[in-house]
């Protein structure tokens, strides 16, 4: 065949499914002047190349639709559904051609008057009328020969269009199988040339001549580039293979007399063209069974009181290192009863079994061979063949399919397409001196872990679990899971956090190296059986790796009880805790006054003291020591207990630029880090609260009560015995801030009010709750602390509290804006001190004022 | 990693048939030429855990991912005591994938002719006798025709292959 020619079928194949979409999305949008033009241009395009080559039946078809369009595009005339679909039938006709150009090179003989003349009489010729329904009809049925066409040996209907169907499918596939084969060819290759490279690159390592540097980094980047590129040709949006569905789904509209609406989500998910190959026919199948099937007509709708036009919704996402296709209509949903009777009459299982059988095993008969309930043998599907051949299809790429229905609510087919064929971003780990690739889909974060540090791994009876912000994840360790018996402890490593669709967990890993793009290969059919992988790729070194299954890994999980159901009742308590949940906190635990344990922040203790109990002086009934060239007052930590009269006294030394205190104490324990989970003690000023710190009730002494008894002005507002604890209400957006600014408002003895946004902080303030000031971030996602300021400012109740405002970048913009409000306070984010006394600045003007 | 060359004897005008020899312990085995993709040096092997003990791990040979089959492991075999230089594969296919199957030596290219075919004696141990199709006299020993579909045939194969 003539190159040029070739060349033109195979573009104009493409340009006339792009018409096809376009077009019924204009009939949609018959305003919409860009997508006219785009079709315009389209078929303006297909004319004048048939011109050059001398095509005089094609060119005629498309100058006649060119007219017409060039009326809609010009605004001369409006367009009607009746003028689409002579459009459509004028691009079938010229598909028709294509195929048989493509076939025997040349146009096959016969006339196009049976649409030249209506659409010229469309054209606005004087004597337009309307089209001959016969007409459309005829062309309402692709598989009917078009008429005016004389075909030398009239073979019988259907063989004409499976032949045809082959034959359009070649001008892609052509392409596309070519160049599949091309890419096998050329990744082979490629691989071979980085093979090459890398023992290039390690000569030229160990050689003292270095001329060869500079060339060969350019080889080793072209080489990188190359291998990329190739990998990357063989991916395809979905979306190409759901191009001809609003097409589909407008004739079947049309035929069935339903109107329907197709939305597609996910059409730029991409695919390996293999993949694409073999799910793009199961696709059009089940559309075409949800608009035939799924959807009640019109009338049923009407009387059910559902919205007219039935929707069809097709989704396509990557999820867990799979990629899923969800097919969804809103129609009548499986009729359940006509399947288990059918499924009895057909003898595909015993009456009893049957009558047993859970819904989705009873829904799962529909992939049956031969399963049909359509009452009645429509044109466009119920003949029985279909959902089993799917079915085949799809497994046979190792995908699943899966059916969820409700009754009057609608059918959602999801089918799951594994990586197999896919090119994926993965993540490098290791285990002992073996790599392994995880699909970069699935991994949320890495976490480092380490025994004592602040992200270790710990144990609920006896399973492994890492705390994760406000969550416990169950964690796995990966060479457990490979059957390698660790010599190593497995605590120390990295946490891959996993998650597969709703599952979260970690898996434990000795290292973790980069992200690399990987070919997936298939596991052979010897492994297939292990859970734990789902192929294996080759590495740019060259190296064979396993890829792990994210999905069967958590499989595996869920086979050994870690699940999230074992974890559901330790996650209630987190989530109650949630509020209290904070980072570790460093503190220094001692004893006094009892055998009971205590604690104080340590970052508030400025020196911890042994002093001679002989130094301690009296000045009436107060205790004072020499400290520093001071004298320093020395307040009990406990009121029963006693001071020493001789040998070594601890004491604990809080001070400032000015004044110091000791705190005595009967003994200084330990120093530890500790995630604090405070409950608060009533009538106890001396206390912030209680807390379990190293597996024993621990009392946390308030700093605050203590030095104003040493020093009556250090805190004025603790002067007051037993002042009221004033609350704070923490606005911020980061779970992760909060939790950082708790401990340390908590620790300066305020109550706390915790909120996520404005809204939530508004609900807190309109509650009964007393909030004595709000301490907000600025920037947050939708409403932001100005809103919350203006909308406070607006009620009477909380008119005059004073608000602190922080921003972890400071312009002079937000400075100045922060100003106009009186009673606002501004912070950078990070400042505690800085916090903390604007604070006590804040409540004490506020108490004045008030 | 050279390839042998099924021309090699086939000068011969008998109608034998020919064998890729191998060595695995003392016994010398006979694959039937057609089956042999290649013969190649092992390298880079990757292991998979949990895998049935007869995969070796994975080989990448040019760009495909081949998986290793230990003849001594399939034979029951110990394994070697030390493997001393390289370790050869004999390249097989089974549908459409690859398999290596790791052999102690690789021999040369035997036409046999077949009137010195023999069935498998029938006291040869279970596991020998469901992997040899039969065998053949050669003038100073036995050479045991491997059934590669049967070699190829283990447990994790689901379908028994």
């Amino acid at each position: 065949m003539d190159e040029l020619l070739r060349e033109f079928l195979t573009e104009t194949s493409e340009y006339l499914d792009t018409v096809d979409v376009e077009l019924v999305r204009f009939e949609r949008n018959p305003n919409d002047s860009a997508i006219l033009r785009n079709i315009f241009r389209l078929v303006h395009t297909i004319k004048g190349t048939c011109g050059f080559l001398g095509l005089p039946r094609l060119e005629a078809l498309a100058h006649a639709a060119e007219t017409l369009m060039g009326r809609f595009r010009d605004g001369e005339q409006a367009v009607t559904s009746r003028d689409v679909t002579l459009i459509l039938a004028t691009i079938d006709r010229i598909k028709h051609i294509i195929t048989e150009l493509e076939r025997t090179s040349v146009e096959p003989p016969g006339r196009d008057d049976d649409l030249i003349l209506p659409l010229e009489r469309s054209s606005g010729g004087p004597g337009r009328r309307g089209i001959d329904p016969a007409i459309l009809a005829a062309f309402d049925e692709p598989e009917a020969q078009p008429p005016g066409e004389e075909r030398p040996a009239p073979s019988p209907q259907g063989a004409a269009a499976a032949e045809g169907a082959d034959a359009a499918a070649g001008t892609r596939q052509q392409t596309i199988r070519v160049a599949v084969n091309t890419l096998e060819h050329l990744m082979t290759m490629v691989s071979e040339l980085v093979l090459t490279r890398n023992q290039l690159l390690d000569i030229a390592r160990r050689q003292e001549d270095n001329t060869f540097n500079v060339p060969l980094q350019r080889l080793s980047h072209v080489t990188a580039e190359l291998q990329e590129s190739v990998m990357k040709t063989r991916m395809q949006p979905i979306g190409s293979a759901w191009q001809k569905l609003p097409r589909l789904v407008r004739d079947l509209s049309s035929e069935l007399g339903k109107p329907i609406d197709l939305v597609m989500r996910g059409a730029d998910t991409e695919l390996d063209r293999q993949v694409l190959e073999v799910i793009k026919d199961p696709l059009t199948h089940m559309v075409r069974n949800a608009a035939d099937h799924g959807l009640e007509s019109l009338a049923e709708r009407r009387a059910l009181g559902k919205p007219e036009r039935g929707t069809i919704r097709l989704g396509a996402y990557h999820e867990g290192g799979t990629i899923t296709i969800e097919i969804a209509d809103d129609g009548r949903g499986l009729d359940l009863a006509a399947i288990r009777a059918k499924a009895i009459a057909r003898g595909l299982a015993p009456a009893a079994e049957v009558e047993r059988m859970s819904e989705a095993q009873v829904a799962k008969f529909i992939f049956h061979p031969g399963f049909s309930t359509a009452e009645a043998v429509t044109a466009v599907s119920g003949r029985g063949v279909g959902m089993d051949v799917v079915k085949t299809n799809i497994e046979l790429i190792g995908g699943v399919i899966d059916i969820h229905s409700e009754p009057g609510r609608g059918t959602v087919f999801t089918v799951k397409i594994p990586l197999t064929l896919a090119i994926i971003a993965a993540l490098i780990v290791s285990v002992g001196d073996q790599r392994f690739a995880i699909p970069q889909m699935a991994v949320l974060e890495l976490v480092r872990v380490r025994p004592g540090s602040e992200q270790r791994i710990e144990t609920v009876n006896g399973a492994p679990v890492l705390r994760l912000r406000e969550r416990l994840l169950p964690v796995m360790s990966l060479a457990r899971l490979l059957g390698r018996a660790g010599a190593k402890e497995d605590d120390d490593g990295f946490i891959v956090v996993i998650q597969v669709g709703r599952q979260r967990f970690g898996l434990l890993v000795d290292a973790v190296f980069h992200t690399e793009e990987i070919v997936v290969k298939p596991m052979s059919r010897k492994l297939r059986h292990l859970q734990v992988f789902s192929g294996n790729t080759i590495l740019g070194d060259g190296a064979v790796v396993l890829i792990i299954d994210p999905n069967g890994v958590s499989r595996i999980l869920g086979a050994q009880g870690v699940d999230a159901a074992a974890f559901a009742d330790a996650l209630a308590e987190m989530e109650e805790e949630r509020e209290e949940e904070i980072e570790a906190t460093a503190l220094l635990v001692f004893r006094a006054g009892g055998p009971g344990q205590k604690a104080v922040q340590l970052s508030l203790v400025t020196r911890l003291e042994e002093i001679d109990a002989t130094r301690i002086e009296w000045i009436g009934d107060r205790p004072f020591v020499q400290y520093r060239g001071r004298l320093m007052p020395l307040v009990t930590a406990h009121e029963r207990l006693v001071i020493r009269k001789e040998g070594m006294q601890p004491i604990l030394v809080f001070s400032d630029a000015e004044r110091a205190m000791g705190l005595i104490v009967d003994e200084i324990v330990d120093i530890v880090d500790e995630r604090l989970t405070i409950d608060p003690v009533p009538q106890r000023p001396d206390l912030v609260g209680s807390a379990v710190v190293r597996g024993q009730a621990t009392e946390l002494i308030n700093v605050a009560y203590f030095l104003p008894l040493a020093h009556e002005d250090w805190l004025r507002r603790a002067a007051v015995p037993n002042a009221p604890v004033r609350t704070v209400l923490l606005v911020d957006d980061s779970d992760f801030f909060r939790g950082m600014l708790a401990p340390v408002l908590r620790a300066a003895g305020y109550r706390l009010a915790l909120a996520g946004s404005v809204d939530e902080a508004l609900d807190v303030l309109a509650s009964q709750r007393i909030i004595d000031v709000v301490v907000s971030d600025i920037e947050m996602p939708g409403k932001t602390g100005f809103d919350l300021i203006e909308s406070m400012r607006i009620d009477q109740r909380t008119r005059h509290l004073p608000v602190i405002a922080l921003s972890s970048y400071i312009s002079p913009a937000i400075v100045e804006r922060a100003r106009r409000y009186s009673g606002v306070e501004f912070v950078a984010k990070f400042d505690r001190g800085g916090l903390l006394a604007a604070l006590a600045a804040s409540i004490d003007g506020y108490g004045a004022a008030a | 990693m050279s390839a042998i060359d099924p021309a090699i004897s086939a000068s011969a005008v008998d109608d034998g048939i020919q064998y890729v020899t191998v060595t695995v312990g003392e016994q010398l085995f006979g694959i039937p030429i057609a089956r042999v993709r290649d013969v190649f040096v092992v390298g880079g092997l990757t292991p998979v855990p949990l895998a049935p003990p007869e995969v070796r791990g994975l080989v990448n040979l040019r760009g495909r991912v081949v998986t290793a089959v230990c003849m001594r492991r399939r034979l029951g075999l110990p394994a070697r005591e030390r493997t001393v230089g390289t370790v050869m594969a004999v390249g097989l296919e089974q549908g459409d994938e690859s398999f290596g199957l790791i052999v102690d030596g690789v021999g040369e290219v035997l036409r046999v002719p077949a009137d010195t075919r023999e069935p498998r004696p029938p006291h040869l141990d279970g596991r020998w006798a469901s992997l040899a199709s039969h065998i053949h006299r050669l003038h100073d020993r036995l050479l045991v025709v491997l059934d590669v579909d049967a070699v190829l045939s283990f447990d994790g194969d689901g379908g028994g292959g």
